[in-house]
């Protein structure tokens, strides 16, 4: 088996825009994830950061097929997802699973805890049916909840709760990938850490692939192996997840990182902010060459017009033309 | 505007010359009467401000951080909120007490509130300019005219380019961070002496936050407000605050100014807080967590609300009066074994 669980090859998701009441006319797309190519190893945990909008949910439901692929390919175990029917993804969605920021619109408000984890099980047939209730009590173990609550609803838990069966779910049919978009995002701090350290636990236990993705730079920091900052549908910077945080290279990373506010008052006081002015452009229409040049405090003239690769560089890949000057 | 004062001299002059703090509150309590009992969002609080203070408010959700300020602003709904006790003296008027008349000549003028998502404070269907000059027509003897040049000045200090032509847009044109920006440039366009701020960046992006916190502290010096931040992200308040208070339960766990309260946190819970920001801990081990979940305000708490989470807890934690104590100059905290020097 290859060391490598899941290939990204130059994958663009984009989505159309009709104009018209009658007669739709296509006018343009919004181009959401516009090339990205990239690697998951066995067990590895990477982080995908970036400002909202530049695409990074639509990346992850697209690794799960629940978007159609407008170009490229997607590998899990060598196997090209976006040439797969219907009936074959079925049982390759086994083996992914995502884990959303709001558990609870993610969890059926009707159904008890027992209901949302024993489905899985009795869809697949993963287990005799006399043995659910304990395959699923032993699920809420692994995340850290007591069998006592098998029998109640959603609107019973914290949010922090909510999160863990969330993952019990994702976890019943013993996926080899899971994609976390944003878990953490709505928790508390001191929720949030119990959230990493049992995601953290389980990957390392279960030998599981992640994708975490989130804005907080330092959550991303802490649990991921490496990481990848997207800017407009673009991976512009990936490397080992402390390196690209304590040493960013591409200006993006920099500003990026400068803008975290440190839980430290000296640091703070005399601390230099990169400030990136405006929002980012709409991806819609991106900035031609580089996407980058219109916010960028190094852009010069060639950077509108020539599209950077990701090129390794110090250890790392970065897309940026000046990478060299700078 | 009564008074400008520019620095820490004139201040402290001032705040002695004055028989009342700019701003105290004093055992503000308000409660919820809800089907399911009785909430008790906020239990006993008391702080004050000085003119030109930064004061950040932080705690996790529920800790009752929008609901002390909402009841200054007379924002609580009534039933089935209900103010049960409390002052909240400004400049010599008890706002929970006052006329309607005097409250009003306040709130909106001298006082201003942002909240965390400008969108569910601007009026979709009505022009910016519209609701931005709004309180300068309430408030104060304008024409129209002069109000909407007040407008455009506004929406260019507060960094939104092409303002003359941006004034006549709507709300959706905006982005999220020029939406806050909007919000910022309405709650300061009748030059409040205090600014409260309600998490008004935590729905942004870091890149847009990082501006939005230089916009709010160069405001704050230009008109020498006063500001109450309030974020559950303790990294936000240490560069932007002079004091901080941490809230827990309805109650103020530790008040200090901020290098005291980041270098020398006293109580319990605010180091273990402070421990469980990730940016504080090495990479790759297990994170420091607060066992336990969030307290529930609807239920009977013990006498100090952080004891059945915390690690030093004793019998007499759950039993004895607890109150707000200086250790020294400014710095004060809730915990009694920390009191009684045990720990
Ligand atoms: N179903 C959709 N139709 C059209 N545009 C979309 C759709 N989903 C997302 N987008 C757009 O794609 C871009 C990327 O969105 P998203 O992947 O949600 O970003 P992120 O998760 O990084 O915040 C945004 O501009 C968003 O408005
Ligand atoms: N209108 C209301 N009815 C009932 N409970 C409320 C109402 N508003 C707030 N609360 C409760 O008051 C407590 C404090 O809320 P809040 O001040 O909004 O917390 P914070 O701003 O610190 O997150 C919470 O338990 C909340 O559920
Ligand atoms: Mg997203
Ligand atoms: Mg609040």
């Amino acid at each position: 088996m290859s060391d490598t669980i899941l290939e990204l090859q130059n994958v663009k998701t984009h989505f159309p825009i009709h104009r018209g009441f009658i007669f739709k006319r296509l006018v343009g797309s919004v181009k959401a994830v516009d090339g990205v190519s990239l690697t998951l190893k066995r067990g590895e945990v990477l982080g995908l950061v970036g400002e909202s909008g530049c695409g990074k949910s639509t990346l992850a439901r697209t690794i799960l097929q629940l978007l159609p692929t407008t170009e490229g390919r997607i590998l899990l175990n060598g196997k090209d997802l976006t040439l797969a029917s219907r009936k074959e993804m079925t049982a390759i969605r086994c083996h992914m699973q995502m884990i959303f920021q709001d558990p609870f619109a993610s969890l059926n408000p009707r159904r008890t805890v027992f209901e949302t984890l024993a489905e899985p099980l009795r869809v697949h047939n993963v287990c005799d049916k006399k043995d659910v209730p304990q395959r699923v009590a032993s699920l809420l173990e692994t995340v850290g909840l007591s069998s006592r609550f098998i029998h109640k609803y959603p609107h019973e838990f914290s949010g922090g709760q909510r999160q863990r069966i969330a993952i019990a779910r994702a976890l019943a049919l013993e996926p080899k990938l899971i994609i976390a978009d944003e878990p953490v995002s709505a928790l508390d701090v001191s929720i949030q850490a119990q959230i990493l350290n049992l995601l953290a636990e389980l990957t390392r236990k279960m030998g599981l692939s992640l994708v975490f993705i989130a804005h907080d730079l330092s959550v991303v920091k802490h649990i991921s192996d490496r990481i990848a900052v997207m800017y407009l549908g673009k991976v512009v910077e990936l490397g080992t997840a402390t390196e690209v945080i304590d040493n960013p290279l591409h200006p993006y990373t920099k500003a990026l990182v400068s803008a975290i506010p440190q839980p430290d008052p000296d640091s703070e006081k005399n601390r230099h902010r990169i400030m990136l002015p405006g929002d980012p452009p709409s991806p819609i229409n991106p900035p031609s060459g580089c996407t980058f040049h219109t916010r960028c405090p190094h852009a010069i003239e060639a950077c509108k017009v020539a599209i950077p690769d990701l090129i390794a560089h110090k250890g790392r890949f970065v897309a940026c033309s000046r990478i060299k000057d700078l | 505007m009564p008074h400008l004062v520019n620095d820490r001299f004139n201040l402290i002059i001032q705040t002695h010359s004055h028989a009342m703090p700019f701003l105290t509150v004093a055992d503000l309590r308000t409660y919820f009467h809800t089907r399911s009992g009785v909430v008790r969002a906020v239990d006993g609080v008391s702080f004050s401000l000085q003119r030109g203070e930064t004061l950040g408010i932080v705690g996790e959700s529920g800790s009752g951080k929008s609901v002390t300020c909402y009841s200054m602003m007379g924002l609580i709904a009534q039933p089935p909120g209900k103010i049960e006790s409390g002052t909240a003296f400004f400049d010599g008027v008890d706002l929970l007490n006052c006329s309607p008349a005097q409250a009003r000549s306040i709130r909106g003028k001298r006082i201003s509130m942002i909240f965390q998502d400008p969108m569910t404070s601007l009026n979709p269907y009505l022009r910016i300019g519209e609701q931005l000059i709004e309180p300068l027509l309430i408030h104060e003897k304008i024409s129209h005219k002069d109000a909407i040049k007040r407008g455009i000045e506004m929406l260019e200090a507060v960094g939104i380019n092409d303002a003359a032509s941006r004034i006549s847009q709507y709300p959706h044109e905006f982005s999220g961070g020029m939406r806050q920006r909007v919000m910022i440039a309405m709650a300061l366009i009748t030059k409040p002496e205090l600014l409260i701020a309600d998490e008004p960046t935590t729905a942004l992006d870091v890149t847009v936050q990082a501006q939005i916190l230089e916009l709010i502290s160069k405001m704050q010096k230009e008109l020498n407000m006063a500001v109450i931040f309030i974020t559950h992200d303790l990294a936000v308040v240490s560069g932007l605050c002079d004091r901080v208070q941490v809230m827990y339960a309805g109650r103020i766990l530790e008040t200090a100014d901020t290098r005291s309260l980041f270098y020398n946190p006293k109580h319990p819970y605010t180091q273990a807080l402070q421990k469980s920001i990730p940016a504080n801990q090495a990479k790759g081990k297990e994170l420091f967590t607060i066992k336990g979940l969030p307290p529930d305000v609807s239920k009977p708490l013990p006498s100090c609300p952080f004891a059945p989470r915390c690690d030093f807890a004793v019998e007499r934690c759950l039993t004895e009066p607890i109150s707000l104590t200086a250790l020294s100059e400014g710095h004060a905290q809730a915990c009694l074994r920390v009191q009684a020097k045990e720990i």
